[in-house]
């Protein structure tokens, strides 16, 4: 993953609403104006938000016939999950250490 | 086992792990409690931390800095937002400059460290939450050099065992 990549993908989770449209669309699709009537903002915004996670590849658009079909992006979000994971390992190797010095008595 | 779970949330960028000890909760406290012990553990072998600042109170800020392999640096900050010995830490933490203050544009996470007893034995769950993207990113940079590390000092162990055997 570049740098570029990476930061896209940073900005991209930053805010609680493309958190949400992003959860939402792994589970099945959505339209564009489908989720736009589930949040207090216009159209536009949303649609704004769309660009920002398609441009992080967590989420695909496409055009079916007069909307915007919006889905999540399995391999984007796959490496979002192995930045997590890398975390998870840190983690991991600190409490087998934790467990080392304690079993010194 | 050490660790009994581990619960990550993609969404929220959060990660929650468990882990149980042979020893008592005031034993494991002291792990977080004493920087010398401290920094035994939160840096891997080849990536030891140094804390140079440790004010462990509500409010209090904790300095550290972890070597790499080449002599380089790379600083970090811990500020104490709750200290209950010896069952409840909490703190925020984040990227230092060279002169060790705060990397402001990185953001910030928040840990939140929970001890319990378990009839002389202790669990310790660890719960991450990363406030900025930038700031995992970093976390998982320096994340990914200690796996490979690790990594690469487990297959020496395991060229070691065969040219043994």
């Amino acid at each position: 993953m570049s740098e570029a990549e990476v930061d896209r993908l940073f900005q991209a989770f930053s805010d609680a609403t493309r958190r949400d449209i992003v959860r939402r669309v792994t589970v099945g699709e959505y339209s564009v104006s489908g989720l736009a009537a589930l949040y207090a903002m216009s159209f536009a915004a949303v649609q704004k938000h769309v660009a920002v996670l398609v441009r992080a590849s967590l989420v695909t658009k496409e055009k079916r016939g007069r909307e915007q079909i919006v889905r999540g992006n399995h391999e984007g979000l796959d490496k979002a999950r192995r930045l997590l994971d890398e975390y998870e390992a840190i983690w991991r190797q600190r409490a087998e250490r934790i467990a080392d010095i304690l079993a010194e008595g | 086992m050490t660790v009994i779970s581990s619960t990550k949330n993609l969404e929220a960028l959060s990660l929650i792990l468990v882990a149980e000890f042979d020893a008592a909760v005031e034993r494991v406290w002291q792990i977080w409690e004493d920087p010398r012990q401290l920094e035994r553990w939160w840096g891997p072998p080849t990536y030891p931390a140094t804390f140079d600042g440790f004010d462990f109170q509500p409010g209090g800020k904790a300095a550290y800095y972890m070597t790499g392999p080449d002599g380089t640096k790379a600083r970090g900050w811990w500020r104490f937002t709750a200290v209950q010995a010896p069952n409840q830490l909490e703190f925020d933490e984040g990227f230092a400059d060279e002169d060790g203050d705060p990397v402001e544009d990185a953001g910030t996470a928040h840990a939140t460290v929970t001890l319990e007893d378990l009839g002389g034995r202790a669990r310790m769950t660890i719960m991450s939450t990363f406030e900025s993207e930038e700031q995992m990113e970093e976390m998982v940079k320096m994340g990914m050099e200690e796996g490979m590390k690790e990594a690469a000092g487990q297959i020496d162990a395991l060229l070691a065992e065969h040219s043994h055997a």
